[in-house]
């Protein structure tokens, strides 16, 4: 039975090394809000660590700056893909230093930037964001009137799908996006059933099948987006933003009765890594740039098949002008 | 063997397998009286519910539990950093878990891939044999190949420490639960709830207290991965022979003695059953955790949906099937020599200590040479691109599969008939249902199948679901979980009858079935969407990709167990195959058939959640939101909702099981 005591060995010494670094790190407080990842900077470099969103803009921020970091300014960054409001939390707690594109979550902001100081507002990235409902140009040349919401209603019929029933389908995408779509079907009197697709992925990939058969559809959808690129989309007005009318959502979410505002996309830093990041958080913080660049980057990783890293390289290759502005001086 | 061959659940005991005829039509007298009772219960009660509260689930029935859960999610948020129970325990978990993995995975980069690889190797070598040690060189190679060495480590340090973990809590749980009858009673529900738990559910929770990353990540692993080992843990203890006991306790050993030097050695093969389906459980977790940043191969399958590059996700899913396979592999060969109770083979050289200690060595010598040439790191240059060929070929299926197609139309032509003609009528019949009715049916079906218990279980666990509020979602998944079963099951039967039949088309289907186990469901989100188009098919779809192989394996098994002289005397008689099949083989085969539809229901539902990626709606959707977005209340009841649906499910299609009967976990 010598392998099965061995076996039975190296279990115990396993759980010791357990055990051991339990009773290692009990002495005295544990701090919950300075936790790393194990895998960070495993060769013992400087590192930072980034949060990625699901979407693809959000990727190219993160590529960008990665890229730059790490052949630049010899720095090691991981990067961890969170949902939205998990992400926030992950940043107060210090497992991710920054956010780098954030579409506006005033509960988060309220909490964690103004009680508890725990996350600081980086300032823009550059980029404005807009939410709205998106037809295929392909169809809205043939009918120009489906732009407008009064009209929506006439062409329920033929976005009619074995999901949405005898009503039209109005795709929305992953539940952690902002959406007030049902609201909004419901308020404006809309003869059309909210389809949520689940995730990003799965609508891009119906909104291609859409495309490729030159079918109309009707989706939440958002700019800047690198799908605009491979299937042009016109926005269909829906009644105008106010503040009267934000301010109502804000009371009661199921009274929204018009569009969504636009934003232009924030930065979040995690406090301690604001004030004592050096040169990456001072790079962070100048990290600045448009639509157009975000998007030429989004649309090398999602539709030319080029990795994060290699669209990131391309990009940078070609735009020293802009990024050389970020690099702090020493 | 093991996880491939038998499914999670297989350690229940199919005692009753064949009935002889005059109990069976007692006990159909028995069904026919229970039903009676119902059907007078009902007279009674219908119409007395009826004018009461009507036809939808009554909201003086409901209890809204947002409120709370809302509260006590601010809470924890709130008090995270300064209350003592995070400060002085649960921070200190975490602290703990972070420096073992770390370590772990520090040990591995030490290594360097040419150390870990002939490690692997020899490790199995000496476990497995050689056959499974070629597996284990190729399988590190590939995922060097794919460029994967450095994930495929992240998640391999990972797993090691959940593995550990989760065998460690599983075994005093098991412990327990074999040794006091009244643990075991205690513990028996709790194992079966976290195991109908869907993953999803309690990621919300731990992310609450633990925050994004790997702890948590470790945590949800070892809460999904602990059961198995607990069970087989408790079976093997319960099940030792009395006799040997006897003869033990007649020595005079005392309960420790007669625990460690007959029990535990006698219950060594649940053991390492146990041991094997933990690291399978755990593996399945992986992608899973990737959500709240588990980093390693399940990041990069997660990332890579993100921006639809199915390729990409194929080439971080393929490490971790290599993975499950080798690891599946040699925990299993290891059991089975342990079972076998056979003397190592080989020559001296490779048995005892000296085997260990050239293991070793040979490791550190390979490990040294590949430091020397300068390469921990698998080199970037010998990396080949799957990615570019499988987007290629996903392009290409859809193309042509798309629509269009002449004379059996498009997939989407399918789903759309699917959905029309299938999801819709069943959705709008449950939902249109009163719900006492619903009740009543359950009821019914669980008790003719089962006893009282099993039917009032059944019963409590539908009622919960209307008081949590969240009638309409749950009747709308369990159209989906129906439909998607009918399919599993027709496919299933068929293709396990036709490999039953024939050996060489079992070799070939049995890879196929492996890789189809083993692929994170993530990876087929994006080719089922591109083939049916978002809504409720691909995600029956993608459920019935997933419980096939299951269903498919047992209904082999169970067909090829059937008594070969039975077979051959219905032969003799005239009978043809076709009547065979019918009249001798599925009669005999039935406990396994019943098994195979339990797992089904098990496999499908445990899907759901994962439909709700690619708009299946309803709970699943309801769960993903509430992770999303940090909503506890919203996440959790869902998450609840669908654990009685499986708990109801369970009891509606068990019917072998009297649970009053002695051992069995």
């Amino acid at each position: 039975m010598s392998r099965k005591r061995t076996m039975i060995i190296g279990a115990a010494a396993l759980a010791g090394t357990a055990v051991l670094s339990v009773s290692l790190s009990s002495c005295g407080k544990a701090d919950m809000t300075k936790q790393t990842s194990p895998f960070a900077a495993a060769k013992g470099s400087k590192s930072v660590t980034l949060s990625v969103q699901t979407w693809v803009g959000a990727q190219s921020n993160v590529a960008v700056a990665k890229y730059l970091l790490e052949h630049k300014m010899g720095y090691h960054v991981d990067t961890v893909q969170v949902d939205e409001i998990p992400a926030w939390d992950a940043l107060s707690q210090g497992r991710v230093d920054a956010i780098l594109e954030d579409w506006g979550h005033p509960d988060q902001e309220k909490r964690y930037v103004k009680d508890k100081k725990t996350i600081t507002a980086g300032g823009g990235n550059g980029v404005t964001g807009h939410i709205g409902w998106f037809v295929p140009k392909y169809w809205a040349d043939k009918h120009p009137e489906v732009k407008n919401w009064k009209n929506l209603n006439k062409f329920a019929k033929q976005l009619r799908t074995s999901e949405s029933g005898n009503k039209g389908q109005l795709m929305d995408g992953s539940p952690s996006y902002v959406t007030n779509d049902k609201a909004l079907v419901k308020n404006l009197k809309l003869n059309y059933e909210v389809v949520f697709a689940g995730s990003e992925a799965a609508q891009i990939t119906q909104i291609q099948q859409f495309a490729k058969q030159k079918k109309p559809f009707l989706t939440y959808w958002y700019e800047p987006q690198w799908l605009f690129n491979q299937v042009p989309m016109e926005e269909v007005k829906l009644p105008k933003y106010t503040d009267a009318c934000a301010a109502k959502g804000a009371k009661d979410p199921k009274s929204i009765d018009c569009a969504y505002p636009t934003t232009p996309l924030q930065k979040f830093f995690n406090t301690e890594f604001a004030k004592k990041g050096g040169s990456a958080a001072a790079f962070l913080k100048n990290f600045k740039w448009t639509k157009d660049d975000q998007n030429e980057v989004s649309e090398s990783i999602a539709s030319s098949g080029l990795s994060a890293d290699e669209a990131a390289k391309r990009w940078v290759d070609k735009h020293p002008d802009v990024w050389k502005k970020w690099l702090p001086k020493k | 063997m093991s996880f491939f061959s038998t499914p999670p659940l297989a350690t229940r005991p199919l005692s009753d397998a064949v009935r002889p005829g005059p109990l069976r039509a007692v006990l159909q007298m028995r069904a026919l009286s229970k039903l009676l009772l119902l059907v007078l219960a009902a007279a009674v009660l219908v119409p007395l519910l009826q004018a009461k509260y009507g036809a939808a689930w009554p909201s003086s029935l409901t209890v809204d539990v947002s409120g709370p859960l809302g509260k006590t999610s601010d809470w924890i948020i709130d008090n995270r950093d300064s209350h003592w129970l995070f400060v002085y325990f649960l921070g200190h978990l975490s602290n703990a878990v972070v420096i073992s993995v770390r370590a772990v995975y520090l040990l591995l980069l030490a290594l360097g891939w040419t150390g870990v690889t002939a490690g692997v190797t020899l490790l199995a070598w000496r476990v497995a044999g050689p056959r499974i040690a070629a597996t284990a060189l190729i399988s590190f190679l590939v995922s060097g190949l794919l460029g994967m060495w450095v994930p495929t480590m992240q998640t391999f340090a990972l797993m090691v420490v959940a593995v550990v973990v989760s065998v460690a809590v599983g075994a005093l749980l098991g412990l327990a639960a074999g040794l006091s009858e009244r643990l075991f009673r205690i513990l028996r529900p709790v194992l079966d709830t976290m195991q109908v738990l869907p993953a999803f559910a309690y990621l919300l929770p731990v992310v609450l207290v633990f925050g994004i990353g790997v702890p948590a990540a470790l945590l949800a692993t070892v809460i999904y991965a602990a059961p198995p080992m607990a069970r087989l843990t408790a079976l093997g203890l319960r099940g030792a022979d009395p006799g040997v006991l006897e003869a033990v306790s007649s020595l005079g050993a005392t309960g420790r003695q007669r625990l460690l030097t007959a029990r535990l050695p006698l219950a060594r093969k649940e053991l390492l059953l146990g041991v094997n389906q933990t690291i399978m459980m755990a593996l399945g977790m992986v992608v899973i955790a990737s959500m709240i940043g588990a980093a390693g191969l399940g990041d990069r399958v997660y990332q890579a949906l993100a921006s639809v590059d199915v390729g990409a996700a194929l080439s971080a899913a393929i490490p971790i099937v290599l993975l499950a396979i080798v690891m599946d592999r040699t925990t299993a060969a290891a059991g089975e020599r342990l079972g076998a109770g056979a003397a190592a083979t080989g020559p001296k050289w490779l048995r005892g200590w000296q085997a260990w200690t050239g293991v070793a060595a040979v490791t550190a010598v390979l490990a040294l040479v590949g430091r020397l040439s300068g390469s921990l790191i698998w080199p970037d240059a010998w990396a080949v691109d799957l990615a570019r060929p499988v987007n290629d070929f996903k392009e290409w299926m859809v193309d042509h599969l798309y629509s269009g197609v002449p004379v059996v139309g498009g997939t989407a032509d399918w789903a759309a008939h699917f959905t029309d003609w299938v999801l819709n009528p069943l959705r709008d019949g449950l939902t249109a249902l009163p719900w006492y009715g619903t009740l009543l049916i359950v009821a019914a079906l669980a008790w003719v199948i089962g006893t009282w218990r099993t039917a009032l279980t059944a019963v409590l666990a539908m009622a919960a679901i209307g008081v949590l509020g969240v009638w309409k979602p749950s009747m709308n998944t369990l159209s989906q979980v129906i439909a998607a079963l009918a399919v599993t099951l027709v496919l299933g039967f068929g293709v396990g009858i036709l490999a039953a039949g024939s050996k060489r088309f079992e070799a070939i289907l049995r890879p196929v079935l492996d890789v189809m186990q083993t692929m994170p469901q993530f990876v087929y989100l994006i080719p089922v969407v591109a083939l049916f188009a978002v809504g409720r098919a691909p995600a029956a779809a993608a459920a019935v990709v997933y419980a096939l192989p299951a269903v498919i394996r047992i209904t082999t098994q169970g067909l090829r167990q059937v008594d070969p002289s039975a077979m051959e005397s219905a032969r003799s008689l005239g009978a043809t195959r076709w009547q065979i099949l019918r009249q001798v083989q599925l009669p005999l085969a039935r406990p396994s058939l019943l098994l195979a539809v339990n797992q089904g229901v098990v496999m499908v539902l445990a899907v759901v959640i994962i439909g709700g990626l690619v708009g299946g709606g309803a709970l699943g959707y309801d769960v993903v939101t509430g992770l999303a977005t940090g909503d506890l209340g919203l996440g959790l009841v869902a998450g609840v909702a669908i654990v009685c649906l499986g708990l109801m499910l369970d009891r509606v299609t068990q019917p072998t099981e009297r649970r009053t009967t002695g051992k069995g976990a």
